[in-house]
């Protein structure tokens, strides 16, 4: 560095200077500290809620099965040897379970203690056992190891979450069944393995044998039905608005009103859904349908204003060029401005899809909130869709719903998550530099 | 129509410029508004064919204003009000019959800020003779491509770079990029918004001596803020001021020898 000629160089200041310069410097430090200390909360929060969910959730995706030996006897499954799926599956497959367990514990012969040890076994492992027979009626006849869903208390002893040093009497499984338990654990009949039937599985009444996939499927015909309306209905209004609609009083009222339904509470869409979509068109109560039409009115608003900013920042110069060389109106949106613009435009209609995925409030009030076993096959059939199952099962007693809740919020995470990443992808993908 | 075709093709003006000669556009007492204000006051000027006409000025004073007239690029302003005549090859372009997307195919524009589209050069160039139908085969277009690049002199410095990106260019070929996508449809006019403006000196020596080889096939009305870019490229010069024009006249008389003292002040650096 050169000497300056002057005595004084440049960065000597009078101490009032100085000392003015130093407090800045502290505000800046000071200034920065409180943004990391405020990310550092955030994070700490985030942390502590995904924390928590997924410490309660982790035990749902495990589920205890009990391992017995079913003999299916042709005299209780066909007596008559018709082999008539009627008659299949009217059988008592119930009596069967019970054979086999009364073959484990030849002990138990009291009416009272039977039940008990029967309710070892989920009330559903008869339905899996119909189920299993009427695929393979060759089954009749034969013996076979079979693995049944365990009952939800069973579940939780295994888990841990039913404490063995409580009293008796406040412990929903007796002495006498845990011993049962023990017993069957030595046998090697007890295993706490991957819990499928949560992935396959519609709602239940049995905690054990309840599943997200109903939810899953449901909520995918609600939002393809919303995807299918809202965004040619959205892009195709917010163009028309953006590029051809003359600037006048119409116009004005209409885009202060899109602007307003954005900032609408949506349960009040459902109460709209409720009342056109139900009552005036009738449409069917609980269908994805009238679930993807209300979620369509919710997420028009979002579509329209952000596609009307991405067609906003598509630089005039391109519109200039295109229209210089002589394309007409109609080419120089579908050709030059929409493709420039479609990275926003999806980018907006996933995040309004994403935010229509995770919305309860106008479902519960088109009865999408209904108690479902069955999968949905198309978007006419009843369903629900999944947080209305964290609803739901959010208001269940049992124990088991418990993890069950936290993890339909985790699976939502994950939908929501996968839609956000897709909308960064979309985004980078068709961007274009110029 | 208050001039015919042929009353207008023989409508000289020559109010001691010299402009004489084939009249290719000409306007009669244009007005232009933006909502309340009136960017052009009564303009009346004859563009001849086969010729530069250059068109100097302070800022704001409606140079562009009125180029955009010309081919109706102010039909795209909401606020924009246009009164009076202009006509091409004696026809009011302003008539209902006439269709302001036809219209730009026969006036071509080049632009301030180079504003390739975000394409390949090829599809730069070939995006106007496809979307006018002006090829039935691919190998015409590629012809037209390829006829359009060597006119613009952009044609052996991006030969084998056909598919890349129009923008991955520098500056000055980006322009002449817009130029040649402006040639490929054929146009009879060719209007030049401050072309140079965004170019550094080299780039914008290669874009005039373009102007000079174009002016042979066609005519070109450009709009320039540089007073030595208009006497080296231009036959006749308009000087506008406040919406008006001032003078018009042969380049090297208004350079000169002006007629009106405001022309001088301008052109002698007194303001603007």
């Amino acid at each position: 560095m050169t000497e300056r000629p002057t005595d004084a160089p440049l960065w000597q200041r009078s101490s009032g200077q100085l000392a003015r310069l130093k407090s800045r410097h502290r505000a800046e430090r000071r200034f920065k500290a409180y943004g990391i200390a405020a990310l550092v909360t955030a994070a700490g929060f985030l942390f502590l809620l995904l924390g928590g969910i997924a410490y309660k959730a982790h035990p749902a995706f495990l589920q205890t099965s009990i391992e017995l030996s079913v003999y299916f006897d042709p005299a209780v499954i066909d007596p008559e040897g018709t082999h008539e799926p009627e008659v299949l599956r009217r059988a008592d497959y119930g009596a069967l379970i019970s054979r086999s367990l009364a073959e484990l514990f030849p002990e138990v012969t009291e009416r009272k203690e039977k039940r008990a040890l029967q309710k070892l076994v989920s009330p559903s492992a008869r339905h899996e056992l119909r189920a299993l027979l009427l695929d393979d009626p060759g089954l009749i006849g034969r013996t076979e190891r079979i693995s049944f869903p365990a009952a939800s208390d069973l579940d939780m002893l295994i888990k841990g979450q039913i404490a063995r040093d409580v009293p008796e009497t406040e412990r929903r499984l007796s002495d006498r069944q845990i011993a049962w338990i023990d017993a069957l654990d030595e046998q090697g009949a007890i295993d706490l393995g991957f819990n499928h039937r949560f992935f396959t599985n519609a709602d239940s009444r049995y905690p054990e044998t309840a599943g997200i996939w109903g939810a899953v499927v449901g909520s995918f015909f609600t939002l393809l039905m919303t995807l299918v309306l809202a965004f040619p209905i959205g892009v195709a209004s917010a163009i028309y608005l953006e590029e051809f609609a003359p600037k006048n009083r119409w116009t004005d009222f209409i885009e202060v009103n899109v602007n307003n339904l954005a900032a609408v509470p949506s349960i009040i869409f459902g109460l709209l859904g409720l009342a056109i979509f139900l009552q005036v068109f009738e449409l069917p109560r609980s269908a994805p349908i009238v679930g993807g039409l209300t979620l369509m009115l919710m997420t028009l608003p979002t579509i329209i204003i952000t596609t009307r900013a991405a067609l906003g920042a598509v630089p005039p110069s391109i519109r200039e060029a295109a229209y210089g060389i002589g394309a007409s109106p109609m080419q120089v949106v579908t050709q030059h401005v929409l493709p420039l613009a479609l990275p926003g435009i999806l980018t907006g209609t996933i995040i309004g899809m994403a935010r229509a995925l995770g919305e309860t409030a106008p479902l519960l009030m088109i009865g999408m909130v209904a108690f479902i076993m069955e999968i949905p096959e198309g978007p006419f059939d009843p369903a629900t869709v999944l947080p209305v199952q964290v609803f739901l099962w959010a208001d269940r007693p049992e124990r088991g719903f418990l993890e069950k809740t936290s993890a339909a919020i985790i699976v939502l995470l994950v939908f929501l998550i996968a839609m956000n990443a897709i909308a960064i992808y979309l985004r980078k993908r068709f961007e274009k530099k110029w | 129509m208050a001039v015919s075709a042929e009353e207008s093709r023989d409508a000289v003006q020559d109010a001691g410029g010299g402009v004489t000669g084939e009249v290719k556009m000409a306007t009669r007492g244009l007005d232009v508004f933006y909502g309340e204000n009136q960017a052009l006051h009564g303009v009346d000027i004859d563009i001849l064919e086969s010729k530069v006409t250059a068109l100097i000025g302070p800022s704001g004073c409606g140079k562009s204003t009125f180029l955009r007239c010309l081919n109706r690029m102010n039909d795209i302003i909401e606020t924009c009000r246009v009164e009076g005549e202009v006509t091409f090859d004696g026809a009011d372009i302003y008539d209902r019959a006439i269709d302001p997307v036809q219209l730009r195919a026969r006036v071509g524009m080049v632009f301030q800020k180079p504003n390739p589209f975000p394409k390949s050069i090829y599809e730069n160039v070939a995006y106007g003779p496809k979307i006018h139908g002006l090829a039935n085969s691919t190998s015409e277009l590629d012809e037209i491509v390829e006829v359009s690049l060597k006119r613009a002199g952009l044609f052996d410095e991006v030969v084998d770079r056909m598919a890349e990106p129009g923008t991955s260019l520098s500056g000055g070929q980006q322009q002449r990029l817009c130029i040649a996508r402006a040639i490929a449809v054929s146009p009879e006019v060719i209007l030049m918004d401050e072309p140079c403006s965004a170019l550094d000196p080299i780039a914008t020596a290669r874009v005039e001596e373009l102007i000079d080889e174009l002016r042979a096939r066609y005519t070109i009305v450009i709009v320039t803020h540089n007073m030595q870019q208009a006497a080296r490229v231009s036959q006749f010069t308009a000087f506008f001021h406040l919406g008006e024009i001032i003078e018009y006249g042969k380049t090297e008389k208004i350079f000169t020898d002006p007629a009106e003292q405001k022309t001088q002040d301008y052109i002698t650096g007194r303001f603007g």
